[in-house]
């Protein structure tokens, strides 16, 4: 109760390689949202700086952070946020539209990307008529299609039983491979330990962040 | 995002709602076609009345005894005198001026016409054989008063009446009997129903001084002028004025009233009458305005997450405005085409069940119901579509 200000994050240094692969670990509240949200640019920082691709972008206008959002960021979300009157093709077709490519173009990207995922078969079928894998599936053709820099994935697995969740993690992580930032943020420990780079939140702040010499 | 994108996108997504979308653009269609139809309606009317006005003359004029006065005082009623009549002599005189074709003194009175053991009341016409071309009345057979005749007691038939007491056989030549005195039937008049309240076919013609002496009377109920041309009205309307002034000793006692004078006015009153009901109708194009914004406010509530995830994926604000408002656009555009189909069909059925109606709706009512009707729906969406735009992205994704 009350309007007191609550500090999501607090003192954050953190420098993401390109091509990394990271997972952000915490408790709810701990500000892993947060700061996911910030680094893909759908909020802003009281106070300090965010450089993507070396270049200052917290205080960029409305415009231009769409523009960066658009082609460089990628959003996967826990509840897939697909469009449900739209059919999986148009659901992936949705970034190439605002980015204003052409309509050959995009027709010929969204039956790669359909290729791609495994959905050919679903193309013309709408979110509530697919599982919760192929709507995962849709979701990252359309987060890929644009061929970002940085995935930013939100529990991407929190709305899919184990084994599905494995497969969709499985299809991020090629996307590491082919040299994709992944940025994951998860409570759930195992998956979070895949990553190669593993930060632990709490109360806005990094508690851990540990690389694997492997990685 | 390109326009031709946004149009796309946001026709999907008209299409997508079709229940709403379907009651919004009827509410625009209604609203666009009572417009058409009730300026067809208004119009027709106006081109109604001015055809009936025509059709009793061209370029014409008339004079009638007496000053109708709206202000000031007459100074003969004050002195107990009664204005002048007109007479034969008067209009005489007024068919001698450059400006005018021809006129016709009228007298009119009522008398027991009988004949081939009939008798009924009728209407009478005193009048020369001009009456006919002035008046635009057409003789089914015979003539009325040929040059040379007027002296003869000759007797034009209305159509109905001839059909009354000749049912069988050729009204011309026959012999009739008005009040005290015997004629001879000339011609019977084609029938033409009836104009401005006045039926030609239940009326009957007698020379202008068979009638006078009929109805024991020197003065004329009104002379009818029929000037050279349309820009020889004004000027005739000033000599026959200045002439009568000079032979009634400087009195102004008559007045001259212009067909078109008339003719205008009633055009005045009914085109005011048309733009009020077309106003009156297009209060429904607001209310399907108010329409839109509540639907639009409410597709934006539904469609928060939408909104936020268009926004995540790189949509800038003004993407998602114009992404609203070409929704707004595209159910105004819509419902106006179709309201003016119905406005259209609607006027077919007016003309189909009151054929000499003539309910065609004016141009510019068309256009402007639809551009009213694109207003309302364009202006009705930009709250909404402003409220779009300002979401919150993580507010909006958030939400479910």
């Amino acid at each position: 109760m009350g309007d007191q200000a609550v500090c999501a994050l607090n003192n954050i240094d953190l420098h993401i390689a390109s091509g990394e692969y990271v997972s952000i670990m915490g408790p709810s509240g701990s500000g892993k949202s947060t700061l996911l949200n910030i680094i893909g640019l759908l909020d802003k920082p009281n106070s300090g700086r965010y450089e993507l691709d070396e270049k200052l972008v917290t205080n960029l206008s409305e415009t231009e952070q769409a523009k960066i959002r658009r082609e460089k960021i990628g959003f996967v979300f826990q509840s897939f946020h697909l469009v449900p009157r739209l059919t999986a093709a148009e659901n992936i077709e949705l970034p190439l539209i605002l980015g204003g490519v052409p309509p050959e173009q995009r027709q010929i990207r969204v039956n790669e990307a359909l290729q791609a995922f495994e959905l050919k078969q679903r193309a013309l079928h709408r979110p509530a008529e697919l599982s919760g894998g192929q709507r995962q599936r849709v979701a990252i053709a359309r987060a890929t299609i644009m061929q970002p820099s940085v995935i930013l994935a939100d529990e991407p697995t929190g709305n899919l039983d184990h084994q599905i969740g494995a497969e969709v993690m499985s299809l991020l992580e090629d996307l590491h491979h082919r040299g994709t930032t992944l940025i994951v943020v998860t409570h759930d420990r195992e998956l979070g330990g895949r990553a190669h780079r593993q930060i632990a939140m709490r109360d806005g702040k990094i508690l851990i962040d540990h690389s694997d010499d492997t990685g | 995002m390109t326009l031709a994108d946004t149009l796309r996108t946001s026709f999907k997504t008209v299409m997508s709602y079709h229940i709403r979308s379907l009651l919004i653009i009827l509410a625009m269609a209604l609203g666009v076609g009572a417009v058409v139809v009730l300026t067809a309606l208004g119009d027709g009317a106006r081109n109604y009345i001015i055809n009936q006005f025509s059709s009793i003359g061209t370029h014409l004029l008339v004079v009638l005894p007496g000053r109708a006065e709206t202000s000031g005082s007459f100074l003969g009623a004050v002195l107990g005198q009664t204005p002048r009549d007109l007479t034969l002599k008067d209009a005489q005189l007024l068919g001698r001026l450059p400006q005018i074709r021809r006129y016709a003194p009228l007298n009119v009175g009522a008398a027991e016409l009988s004949a081939a053991n009939r008798l009924r009341e009728v209407t009478v016409l005193g009048s020369t054989a001009n009456l006919i071309p002035i008046r635009h009345m057409k003789l089914a057979q015979g003539n009325f008063l040929a040059h040379g005749a007027e002296r003869n007691a000759q007797i034009v038939l209305g159509a109905k009446i001839a059909q009354e007491f000749f049912p069988r056989s050729q009204a011309v030549g026959q012999r009739v009997r008005l009040g005290d005195s015997r004629f001879l039937v000339s011609g019977v008049l084609a029938s033409q129903g009836e104009t401005m309240g006045f039926n030609t076919d239940e009326i009957v013609i007698i020379p202008i001084d068979y009638a006078q002496a009929m109805f024991n009377t020197t003065s004329l109920f009104r002379i009818l002028i029929e000037a050279k041309s349309h820009s020889d009205i004004e000027p005739a309307k000033q000599a026959i004025l200045a002439s009568l002034r000079q032979s009634h000793d400087g009195e102004d006692d008559t007045t001259v009233i212009t067909q078109d004078a008339i003719l205008e006015t009633f055009d005045r009153i009914l085109h005011a009458l048309t733009l009020a009901v077309a106003g009156i109708a297009a209060i429904s194009l607001i209310v399907a305005g108010i329409l839109v914004m509540n639907v639009m406010l409410v597709a934006v509530t539904q469609r928060t997450a939408e909104i936020g995830l268009l926004k995540a994926i790189g949509a800038t604000s003004i993407d998602i405005r114009r992404l609203f408002l070409a929704e707004a656009v595209w159910l105004s555009v819509v419902g106006a085409v179709l309201g003016l189909l119905l406005g259209q069909l609607g006027s077919f059925l007016i003309r189909l069940a009151y054929p000499q109606l003539p309910a065609w709706a004016p141009i510019w009512a068309s256009i402007a119901a639809i551009t009213v009707a694109l207003l309302a729906g364009i202006l009705a969406s930009m709250l909404p579509a402003s409220k779009a735009a300002r979401m919150d992205a993580i507010d909006a994704l958030n939400k479910k």
